[in-house]
């Protein structure tokens, strides 16, 4: 992702670097040239495209601009901000601009034109703006080039603007449409340079989103949507106990139901196949499935929290050791120390999962929302027997990720039961599948320590986490050194001045497999810095935002974030009684995000999160409207899991099934959100799909802790007792 | 055979009467617009109109649909696009837009009894869930259709 930009990327001709795969147009309804219909997986076609200038920029005749898009959208609006990077260069209306994905199958198969297509760790702009910038300047340059040589001029005398090239001695002009097909074929000796940001005219605007408005009419396809003729649907049982085996079913009882058609053992359980998926969902309801529940059967959540408190009083390995820890905790004035705990948690996308796969000896094709459609082109073509230059990934909106679609589950299962049943199968998770059989936020239980000095400011900390390894989990390779860098982010670069560091983690795994969940390491580790940093102000008799200025004297960028922060959140003011402001700040993804939560604690101890102010800064902004929506979304989904949020085992498997037990927040809690700047600029592009969510949780039970005066060091805050 | 009259439309359908709603509109007649979310009538994602009022389809039979008038998303703004969704468009409300369509459904049922809706109606009303967290701009975008209804 961060590897240097080729520069003679787009130096070629577009039609040497064709030959590639026109994946269909899902984009703009605001294009002046009108609705494109919805389907991201019109028929594929092979060969050069016409008016294609490079692998990411189309120009059609009639002078609208299509711009690839190689990340997937799950709704923070990529479509919109990658497109804007590429217009920002290429001189266009940004009107006549419309958007379709990148092919996978191109990426994969013709020299990966796109780098890397996957989607996640808040990367897409910051880890491709380069790139479009680039495919968008060189595209300009040879639509400029190919109208100087038609006129027989120097091009230095040409300017693009608008969509159009002129001759500035002449005024001739000619729109990029005309421009295209000869634009193709002129060879750069040299890529053009691109802008700096303070050259920038789109980039910064709040342009309205281009998916707008296929979502507010039924017209947007998800993966879930898609519909080929013949295909059949599979409704799946995963083996409740994660890692047991399925024993036995059987077939008898549900053969004569109408519609069926089949029952497939797949990966991790097994699927009952029908004409219908109702009919699939309720004839594998009535299939006798035994089961080998297998080592993790057993086991409870009471047993793993014992076990992670336990772990971090085991042997440690050692992530950061700076000053002299030991020394400085002997000599303190006061020590402050406190244990947290979190709980594993789902993703709970609101698309379930599914996956569409069409199996044949020599083709398949597989209609899904992922975010790594080369990794599900792989999956697919390994999975089923088909070269990868023969596999075909269509991808679709993504009815939400979260980290959830970053491995494809359902799409092994897709392609065995196509395989099987030799037709394309659409296979649908219901809800239960998805919660009882997610790849989880890890639990973890955390210990900080502080050694204060005299005037109450620290002089050393002492942090220890005990949390399960994602990469060893997915099979992803070994924890080097039994360390990984996600159990402890947010730990091991903690911006807080002290002389002396020191962070231990201890990866301990269950049978319960856990992955990358929006924010990933920081979605518990900012909740316990982020209390114990108030802990210790309070300990240090400090206002909690003073303190944290304090601690971050050093740091210009933070201290940005929370002047404005304590300005835009009314912080020190004065609220009614049984109500209070928390504050937190975490740097995550290459952006420091700052909250101010405004929280009312009824009687009962009913929490009502009110009013929440956020301060960002991710260095530059493409887009100030997909951003705000970003952090938006990222405290709800952050405020959702701190308030309700909490996957416990029993007998080895998940105890919540459906959004009953596995509560999310509503319309009536959601808080009046309000998002403001503190941008460093410079040379940060920090990410912004995740670092909402890490302030959140200790946002609010410091909030709760300044209502109530009471600490809740364990997540979900449902569970703690604030009633008087 | 069961007797469906879906966006103005009369469908004869060989189904089983206890097939919920939801799976008829989008298997059997291709309306897609109507998501499956969890199928126990908790996130509102499968929500349409029967006879006018927002109902979640995924528990609500074919039997039940009968004799009645079902509107979905793809009907409510078919002839020009319903306030709410103007409404919707104008404040990005949309996010990954998988539950939008049940939204924009239920907040059109709410303005058709409610036409000038509170902060407090709208949280007792729009019970839905939205993963993106699309919750402040939703609420506003329901006081803006209030609005742009009454132009």
């Amino acid at each position: 992702m961060n590897a240097p930009l080729t520069r003679r990327l787009f130096v070629t001709s577009g039609l040497t670097l064709a030959g590639g795969i026109a994946v269909g147009v899902f984009g703009s309804a605001r294009a002046a040239n009108g609705p494109q219909a919805g389907e991201p997986w019109s028929a594929e076609t092979s060969g050069p495209v016409a008016g294609e200038i490079n692998a990411f920029v189309v120009v059609e005749p009639d002078n609208a601009i299509l711009v690839r898009i190689a990340k997937s959208e799950m709704g923070q609006g990529v479509t919109t901000s990658l497109a804007m990077i590429v217009a920002e260069e290429l001189e266009c209306d940004f009107a006549k601009v419309k958007v379709e994905y990148a092919s996978a199958h191109r990426n994969v198969n013709e020299g990966a034109p796109y780098r890397e297509m996957g989607t996640g760790g808040s990367s897409s702009v910051r880890g491709s703006r380069v790139l479009l910038q680039q495919a968008g300047a060189s595209a300009r340059a040879r639509l400029i080039g190919a109208a100087a040589q038609r006129w027989g001029v120097d091009a230095a005398n040409c300017v693009a603007s608008a969509g159009e090239v002129r001759h500035e001695p002449s005024g001739r002009t000619a729109r990029y449409g005309e421009l295209a097909a000869d634009a193709a074929r002129i060879s750069l000796r040299s890529e053009p340079d691109i802008k700096t940001p303070d050259r920038f005219e789109l980039i910064g605007t709040r342009a309205a989103r281009l998916d707008t408005p296929l979502k507010v009419n039924g017209e947007a396809k998800f993966g879930i949507d898609a519909r080929l003729p013949n295909m059949v649907y599979a409704a799946v049982a995963n083996c409740p106990v994660f890692g047991g085996r399925l024993r036995s079913y059987d077939e008898s009882a549900i053969k004569s139901r109408r519609g069926f058609i089949a029952v497939v053992p797949v990966e991790n359980g097994v699927a009952v196949v029908a004409d219908r998926f109702w009919r699939a969902k309720e004839a594998l309801a009535a299939l006798p499935i035994q089961w080998d529940s297998g080592a993790g059967a057993g086991t409870n959540s009471e047993q793993f929290r014992a076990d992670y408190r336990a772990a971090l009083e085991g042997s440690l390995a050692n992530a950061v050791d700076k000053g002299d820890a030991k020394g400085k905790f002997a000599e303190a004035a006061k020590v402050v120390e406190a244990l947290y705990e979190a709980p594993h948690l789902a993703h709970a996308p609101m698309e379930p999962l599914n996956a569409t796969a069409h199996w044949r000896p020599d083709r398949i094709d597989v209609w899904m929302g992922t975010q790594f459609p080369e990794d599900a082109l792989k999956m697919a073509a390994k999975v089923g027997g088909v070269d990868p230059s023969k596999v075909y990934l269509h991808n679709c909106f993504l009815g939400g990720g979260f980290g959830r679609r970053a491995v494809n589950d359902e799409l092994h299962q897709a392609v065995q039961v196509s395989k099987a049943v030799g037709k394309p199968v659409k296979l649908i998770w219901t809800r239960e599948e998805d919660i009882q059989h997610d790849r989880y936020r890890p639990q973890a239980a955390m210990r900080l320590k502080a050694a204060l000095g005299d005037d109450g400011m620290p002089k050393a900390f002492e942090f220890r986490t005990a949390v399960g390894s994602i990469m060893r989990s997915l099979g992803w390779g070994t924890a080097a050194n039994g360390l990984e860098p996600m159990a402890v982010e947010g730990l091991a670069n903690t911006p807080y001045r002290a002389d002396a560091l020191r962070v231990d983690a201890a990866l301990k795994n269950t049978h319960v497999p856990v992955m990358f969940w929006r924010s990933v390491g920081s979605s518990q580790n900012a909740f316990a810095i982020e209390s114990f940093i108030d802990e210790v102000a309070y300990a240090a008799g400090k206002d909690p935002l003073d303190y944290r200025r304090a601690l971050l004297a050093d740091r210009p960028d933070f201290l940005g974030v929370l002047d404005k922060l304590a300005a835009e959140g009314d912080w020190g003011k004065p609220m009614r009684a049984g109500s209070a402001r928390g504050v937190a700040i975490h740097e995550s993804f290459g952006t420091i995000v700052g909250e101010i939560a405004e929280v009312a604690v009824g009687k009962k101890g009913e929490i009502k999160v009110e009013r929440v102010v956020a301060c960002v800064d991710c260095g530059h902004v493409v887009n100030p409207l997909t951003v705000e929506m970003q952090i938006e979304s990222g405290v709800m989904y952050g405020l959702t899991a701190a308030l309700f949020g909490e996957i416990t085992i029993r007998d080895g498997r998940v105890e919540q099934s459906n959004f009953h037990d596995y509560q999310i927040a509503r319309m009536a809690d959601a808080p009046v959100i309000e998002t403001h700047f503190a941008l460093s600029g410079g040379g940060k592009w920090g990410g912004i799909g995740e670092p909402g969510t890490p302030p959140i949780a200790p946002a609010i039970a410091n909030a709760i802790f300044a209502a109530t005066g009471k600490r809740i060091r364990s997540l979900p805050l449902k569970n703690a007792s604030l009633g008087a | 055979m069961v007797h469906l009259d879906v966006n103005g439309q009369s469908h004869e359908l060989d189904i089983e009467p206890e097939t919920p709603l939801l799976w008829v509109l989008r298997d059997e007649l291709g309306l897609t617009g109507t998501k499956f979310g969890c199928g126990v009538a908790q996130c509102g994602a499968c929500t349409v109109h029967v006879d006018g009022v927002a109902t979640r389809s995924c528990q609500f039979t074919v039997a039940e649909a009968q004799g009645k008038t079902i509107l979905t998303i793809e009907g409510l703004g078919a002839k020009q696009l319903h306030a709410v969704q103007r409404a919707w468009i104008e404040a990005d409300a949309p996010q990954c837009g998988y539950c939008q369509s049940g939204q924009i459904m239920a907040a059109a049922s709410l303005l058709a009894k409610n036409p000038s809706p509170s902060d407090a109606d709208i949280d007792n009303e729009m019970t839905n869930i939205c993963r993106c967290g699309t919750y402040p701009r939703m609420r506003a975008a329901v006081h803006r259709a209030a609005e742009l209804a009454k132009l």
